[in-house]
């Protein structure tokens, strides 16, 4: 690691730090529906948007509603996405074509089964992409349908969010909120002003921002490159602030016309960072002890700068077989040193690498570097904090769900052990909490190791509709334990609504597209209805009062606490597969081992 | 649910005009009015000629040329319609193989340069359209492009020490320099007869 | 009031009782071999399945065995491997099923003792006639009225409507010492298997055949009506869940071992034994075995100390008390007051005052009484004189006049409450001394009781009586205080005597001239504010506060009405021993908790044992993670199986016991169990599977 690269994320650290308070705030009052600097501008815009909708602003709804709510938009939002993609041929802002049939050579063609996927993909915040924007969409499709759904996904998140934490903060009520007044303001008073700024300071960057047709340039060589464009700032602000990470072209945050310069790199992880974090101290606002909020910043950034105190120096140390070779590792003023595959000069090692870890601490899934040609350590980072949940900060609302609903796993285990019937935040964690979180547990480790395990031995036919490349291992881009990493990872990020990838995985099958489509939705709807659920039996409850006898959730020995729960429980769960993927493969790389030739199932 | 299905038309509605048309709309707008350049690409032009994006990388093979890192985007590199990496995983015989040959072709090219070969030299980028490269690669190169340009080494040394940007704000990224600038400067100082 | 037996000697450290610290051994040997013999008859499926983790485990025993079977009937190799497996399998599920039978059995070693004195004996039933007919015990319902005599065991649990009897209540509280029942008031309530020693008694029965407390007693020591209390069930469900995502972790392991030999081109994949083996080593098998073995222990605990929980969720909540109601006298303070200084009036000298008032006193048998004699003797040296009857005419106490004393010599003495006393030295023609009002205010305000002594007409002055603080009681509200418990005392006296024996006890707030009404609302008032209020009563007024009340603790001498309100009845009738079922209550949980984290911890060195050995053939380059360098897979999965099974066994006497309780703040004993459990259950297993893999290689096992 060099000074400059721990400075780098000292900054960064210490920049979510200074907002988290002042977002927090901002996000308190909102949701509490008291006013705000914003209102003059916006107020009129909510108003006529509850009046068009038919919303009643002052109506309150129980968890089973606004779970149904959260459902219906979901699936409305589905229907939509689905048909603009499928519908594309026919719709305006088409300068390529796709969809047509003068559509350019080596389009990829918008399938049932992949229009499926990326609109589950899109609704559900998780941004999984097995097309590359450039070669597929219209600039109509990225805009009303992702650009749509990347704004209102990352509402409906922290809707459910803030009604997760209503459950803690109110005392014998049995309401929660509303659901689409919480998504009316998350989406108005904190998504679009920000996605505004974040575009156009983007573009200042270099990111690109128009409507034309590709442009065909005569490079200095007289070859003939074709340059893609699009309005990608727009896109590229609200996806990194609602922590969607569905990127405009292929490579998403590498790709220069979406993350031209380190500084628009800076701001796009703090995008991903700053509401989570915001949501905090929202909590302990809420809650109305703002230890607690700060307990879990604790947590997360504990967990946080552990990921980057193991990621950054994995990459630093680079590939020892590239090594041999002659490649210098060290970083030098001159070059970065390290493992440079996969990777842009101008982010070299350590805001790659805190890209990466940031990216999957929080459910946000973009990339500005190739997880699937990190070291084995070093790709196992992001791998690990997608399975613990990303509830470090997290997505816009998905991180404080798993982090409280951790708490609540950590609350109970331990807190029986200072001799009381276990509580958080006043209330008392029982029966209805504890079968909660936990089939929200089994529900997410089933997801993932048991479509993994499909994945690894499933059998189709070869140029069949399944799965043309044969066996579902087929489609891996690397053999050995790396392509095992390759589909662990592609469950794991779609259940964990994550999207990143070890992109080497052809996902562009209707196998691999229904089932991820799936493993998407079972991620997003049976964790957050689980957690509604907890959400209304606690707004029932009547809070405790503190006293000594009380666990204390707010100090060190509780973030300890909470951070060896996350560790041990994730560890716990998939270790076995961990240990089949990365692990093997680091100790595999030490010894020189290198895989090449395509293997033949036993199962065969 | 079937209450729920009325809001959730009319919101998923409204919510597609407001932040799929008319939010993208004031963006365009906005970004073409204050970075046009920008907003449209960021191309540089010789003699008029719009010859590339700043912003893409474009393939040099040419010994005259700084040649950009190896790219997997399209099917023969530097596709800018179709970004991508290669993906190989660190244990993949693929990537050894690939940069043992981008070695051996780089050392074949480059007789005069003897020291380690630069991490960023002979991997492939992230997204394939890396513009750039880090000086030391760029100097790695430089006894070879001054030998076909018939310039002395210090005066292309001089070029790239000119052309490398310095990390933003002092600590943002590496040090690094653009390839199409660099040779477009090459091009109009020690043009080739 | 009730009279109140000798507290038991308290351990300071524990808050509990020493007699429970050697109560019954705990490898009692008939108790230890009735536990094996019921751990075999535990193995039936049908009976484990209600515990999902232990049922996994022998589900996965039978899995091993049958394909040991086969192996051993093809012939294949390793089947010494894997019938060891197969062994120590299923004496984990031996294990477990060892420490629930031990702890039942020692629930039924007691019951079996109850039950002998349950013999059926005959009573003398009332006809609605008025004609006596001897019936058998067991045909009484309630309602039907009985008479007892000497030596007679009464039938039934009822309440005395007419006489007095001395009764022995020994079978039921083990207290030798005869107690008084009688009509009417809180002392009429008697229990069926109870010995009438004097007098007769006639007793309306309250309990039909069956139901009787003699009957619910055995039930609950039994262990028969046991149901599991809300944090149990919590926890089960808990324990069920990381089964479930262990049995995705193990089963999974298979196609994900399936590629991994495919792809490294060597090894198999691991066997069903060895899945099976991994499997039983992650779940939760410790708390899982021992569940069960320290609810059932910790009803155990209670009852052994003379208290009957009415279910396991009284006794939890116990745990979770924010609020303990303690009346002041017989709780705080000790039962009686104490004549502590004698406070003359002007013109009056001590002595003479305290001889008028060991005069008046020297009738009264009354603890008071007998300490107003006392202290004149010791403060003035005057000894008790004997008065013959002839001379003296002694007025006794009465509830019409508050007063009492003696007519000696034409002098009348007299002693009582300063408000008769001077209503009845105004009506002697006597005077009330300017000073004595003061006087009297004064006492009050320092919790004394100020007691008024005349001789006829003229006002001599005032006994200060004293209510003496139990020693250590305020160390003891103190260690309360820590656990986050609030102290509440609850007094008939006036405000101001109320607050300052509340001062010198230390408690936390008090409820002077407390009504029923009062003590109602008061508890309500608490629970509204979320906390959960303990309290203890004996009055058939005390009935519906007892009922409201969280954990209501019925004193066994108090009215039938009182004991079904509470859900507790203390055999000893001693308040203070809420604070004790407190501690029990708290200690389940801890050692619940404790034992929940361990078991988790303990995993994490397992998985360093079994995966490196699991695909040792298939990734050798995974040795790298046999940090406690096993010496071969074989020796590595059984080593991790067998410390699995040990660990219960070990863990056992900690179950019954239950883990070390001291009354301290939450902070302080997160942190201490925690490291312990936490921590010590992640550290533990490494040394332990390195030393069973190092035997199992001596003996040459593995």
């Amino acid at each position: 690691m060099t000074s400059i690269g721990v400075l780098n994320v000292v900054v960064y650290f210490v920049v979510i730090l200074l907002v988290t308070k002042p977002l927090g705030v901002f996000m308190t009052k909102l949701f509490a529906g008291e006013r705000t600097f914003l209102h003059p501008l916006l107020r009129p815009l909510e108003k006529l948007t509850y009046r068009l909708c038919r919303i009643r602003e002052t109506s309150e709804q129980r968890w089973t509603q606004y779970t149904a709510s959260l459902i219906a938009f979901s699936l409305m939002s589905f229907l939509f996405a689905y048909l603009i993609q499928r519908l594309q041929g026919f719709l305006p802002l088409n300068p390529m074509h796709f969809g047509t049939a003068k559509a350019p050579a080596g389009a990829t063609a918008m399938t049932p089964d992949l229009a499926f996927n990326t609109a589950v993909s899109f609704v559900t915040n998780t941004n999984w992409q097995n097309y590359g924007g450039e070669t597929t969409l219209s600039y109509f499709v990225q805009m009303t349908a992702l650009t749509v759904q990347n704004f209102v996904s990352a509402a409906a998140g922290v809707a459910v969010s803030i009604a997760l934490i209503r459950g803690f903060a109110r005392k014998q009520a049995n309401n929660i909120g509303n659901f689409w007044v919480d998504l009316v303001r998350a989406t108005l008073y904190i998504f679009l002003p920000l996605s505004l700024l974040g575009a156009l300071f983007l573009c200042s960057q270099g990111a690109i921002q128009n409507f034309r047709k590709y442009a065909t340039v005569t490079t200095m060589e007289g070859a003939t490159q074709t340059i893609a464009q699009g309005p990608v700032a727009s896109q590229e602000a609200i996806k990194m602030v609602g922590t969607n990470g569905g990127g405009f072209f292929n490579t998403n945050s590498a790709h220069p016309f979406e993350n031209p310069t380190p500084l628009s790199n800076f701001v796009q992880i703090f995008m991903i960072f700053a509401i989570p974090a915001g949501l905090t101290y929202t909590f302990g606002m809420m809650v109305a002890d703002k230890r607690q909020g700060w307990a879990l910043f604790a947590a997360m950034s504990v967990l946080f700068l552990a990921g980057v105190l193991v990621c950054y120096p994995a990459e630093q140390a680079g590939n020892p077989l590239l090594a041999k070779l002659g490649l210098e590792t060290r970083a030098t003023n001159l070059q970065s040193g390290g493992n440079m595959e996969g990777k842009e000069v101008r982010f070299g090692i350590p805001t790659s690498a805190l890209f990466a870890v940031i990216t999957t601490d929080a459910s946000c899934g973009a990339v500005n570097s190739m997880h699937d040609s990190y070291t084995p350590i070093g790709g196992l980072v992001p791998l690990f904090n997608i399975q613990l949940g990303e509830v470090v900060f997290g997505g816009v609302g998905a991180g404080i769900k798993g982090m409280l609903l951790f708490a609540i796993l950590a609350v109970f285990i331990a807190g029986l052990m200072v001799g009381r019937t276990p509580e958080y935040i006043g209330k008392k964690i029982e029966q209805k909490e504890v079968k909660m979180a936990m089939l929200a547990l089994i529900l997410m480790a089933a997801n993932i190791l048991v479509f993994t395990g499909v994945s690894s031995v499933a059998k189709f036919a070869q140029n069949g509709y399944w799965n043309s490349p044969g066996p579902a291992t087929a489609n891996v881009n690397n053999n050995g334990p790396h392509g095992f990493s390759e589909i662990l990872y592609a469950y794991t990020s779609t259940n964990g609504n994550n999207g990143s990838a070890f992109a080497g995985l052809n996902g562009n099958t209707p196998w691999y597209n229904l089932s991820l489509g799936l493993a998407t939705l079972i991620g997003r709807f049976l964790f957050i209805i689980p957690m509604l659920a907890v959400a209304g039996s606690l707004a029932a409850k009547k809070k405790l009062p503190v006293t000594s006898g009380t666990l204390p959730t707010h100090g060190a020995l509780f973030v300890g606490l909470l951070i060896g729960t996350v560790i041990i429980v994730g560890a716990l769960t998939y270790f076995p597969a961990l240990s089949l993927g990365p692990i093997v493969e680091h100790f595999l790389m030490r010894q020189g081992k290198l895989f090449s030739m395509a293997f033949f199932s036993i199962w065969s | 649910m079937r209450y729920q299905i009325g809001p959730a038309f009319r919101v998923t509605l409204l919510m597609t005009v407001l932040t799929g048309l008319i939010y993208p709309g004031i963006v365009t707008g906005l970004c073409q009015l204050i970075f046009p350049r920008r907003a449209n690409g960021s191309f540089l032009e010789l003699n008029g000629k719009i010859v590339g994006s700043a912003l893409i990388g474009q393939n040099f093979s040419k010994r005259i040329y700084f040649h950009p890192r190896p790219s997997a985007a399209g099917n023969d590199g530097y596709d800018a319609r179709a970004s991508n990496a290669s993906n190989y995983g660190p244990t993949n015989q693929k990537l050894i193989d690939r940069v043992k040959a981008d070695i051996e072709k780089f050392r074949n090219e480059n007789p005069a340069y003897h020291g380690p070969i630069p991490a960023d030299l002979v991997t492939t980028s992230a997204s394939g359209l890396d513009p750039d490269l880090s000086p030391a690669s760029a100097l790695a190169q430089a006894p070879r492009v001054a030998e076909a340009r018939r310039a002395t080494l210090d005066q292309v040394k001089q070029l790239i020490s000119v052309h490398t940007r310095g990390r933003q704000l002092g600590f943002l990224g590496e040090p690094r320099v653009n390839v199409l600038a660099l040779n477009l400067e090459l091009d109009r100082q020690f043009p080739v007869r | 009031m009730a009279t109140f037996a000798a507290p038991p000697v308290l351990d300071e450290t524990t808050l509990l009782p020493k007699k429970l610290a050697h109560s019954r051994p705990l490898f009692d040997p008939p108790i230890v071999r009735r536990a094996v013999r019921e751990s075999l008859v535990k193995l039936n499926p049908a009976t484990l399945a209600k515990n999902p983790v232990m049922f996994v485990v022998e589900v996965g025993a039978a899995l091993t065995t049958i394909f040991l079977v086969r192996d051993i009937f093809i012939h294949a190799s390793g089947t010494g491997f894997y019938l060891q497996i197969a062994l120590w399998l299923w004496f984990t599920v031996l294990f477990a099923n060892f420490a629930e039978a031990m702890a039942e059995a020692r629930g039924k070693a007691q019951a079996d003792t109850l039950r002998k004195t349950k013999t059926d004996s005959m009573a003398r039933r009332i006809a609605p006639g008025g004609a006596i007919e001897v019936v058998p015990a067991s045909k009484l319902r309630a309602q039907d009225v009985v008479i007892c005599q000497v030596g007679d065991i009464i039938p039934g649990d009822g309440e005395v409507i007419e006489g007095i009897a001395t009764v022995d209540e020994s079978v039921i509280t083990g207290e030798s010492a005869p107690v008084i029942r009688e009509s009417g008031g809180d002392r009429s309530a008697v229990t069926g298997g109870t010995k009438v020693l004097s007098d007769q008694i006639k007793i309306r029965i309250t309990s039909n055949p069956g139901e009787t407390f003699l009957d619910r007693m055995i039930a609950l020591v039994e262990g028969a009506e046991r149901q599991k209390t809300p944090n149990e069930i919590a926890l089960n469900i808990l324990i069920a869940g990381l089964t479930l995502i262990f049995l995705l972790a193990v089963v999974t392991l298979q196609p994900f071992s399936g590629y991994a030999v495919s792809s490294a081109g060597s090894g198999e994949i691991p066997s069903v034994a060895v899945l099976v083996s991994l499997l039983v080593c992650l779940i939760p098998t410790t708390i899982g075995g021992l569940l069960s073995a320290i609810g059932i222990a910790g009803m155990d605990r209670v009852i052994q100390h003379n208290v009957l929980a009415m279910s396991g969720k009284a006794v939890e909540a116990a745990g979770d008390v924010n609020t303990l109601l303690l009346d002041k006298t017989g709780t705080i303070t000790l039962g009686n007051r104490q004549a502590v200084e004698f406070a003359p009036v002007d013109g009056v000298s001590g002595p003479e005052l305290a001889d008028a008032a060991q005069l008046a006193s020297l009738a009264d048998e009354t603890p008071e009484g007998r300490s107003i004699v006392v202290l004149a003797k010791q403060a003035y040296n005057l000894r008790g004189r004997e008065v013959a009857d002839h001379e003296a005419h002694f007025i006794p106490f009465s509830a019409y006049t508050r007063m009492s004393g003696v007519d000696l010599n034409g002098r009348r003495l007299r002693k009582g409450a300063t408000d008769v006393i001077v209503q009845f030295v105004i009506e002697k023609g006597g005077v009330i001394p300017p000073n004595f009002t003061e006087m009297s205010d004064r006492i009050s305000r320092t919790g004394g009781t100020p007691l008024a002594v005349a001789d006829g007409g003229r006002l001599l002055g005032i006994v200060h009586l004293k209510d003496i603080v139990k020693g250590g009681m305020h160390e003891r509200l103190e260690h309360l205080r820590a656990m986050g418990i609030r102290s509440v005392m609850i007094t008939g006296d006036n405000p101001l005597t109320a607050a300052a024996i509340a001062n010198e006890a230390g408690v936390d707030d008090f409820l002077a001239q407390a009504t029923p009404k009062d003590k109602m609302e008061y508890i309500k008032k608490e629970q509204a504010q979320g906390r959960l209020v303990a309290m203890t009563g004996d009055g058939t007024n005390d009935a519906p506060a007892l009922a409201q009340a969280d954990v209501g603790v019925a004193m066994n001498t108090g009215t039938m009405a009182a004991k079904e309100a509470g859900n507790m009845v203390d055999l000893d009738s001693n308040p203070t021993k809420l604070i004790e079922i407190v501690a029990i209550g708290k200690q389940l949980l801890i050692t619940r908790g404790a034992l929940t984290t361990f078991s988790i911890a303990n995993d994490v060195a397992k998985y360093f044992a079994i995966i490196p050995a699991m695909f040792m053939a298939t990734y050798p380059a995974l040795n790298a993670l046999n940090i406690m360098r096993l010496h071969s897979p074989q020796s590595a999965v059984l080593a991790a199986v067998i410390f699995n099974a040990l660990i219960i066994i070990a863990l056992v006497p900690l179950a019954l016991r239950g883990v070390k309780y001291k009354p301290e703040s939450a902070a302080r004993m997160l942190r201490r169990n925690l490291l312990i459990y936490g921590i010590g259950g992640i550290i533990a297993p490494f040394p332990g599977i390195w030393l069973i893999d190092r035997l199992l290689g001596m003996l040459h096992l593995a």
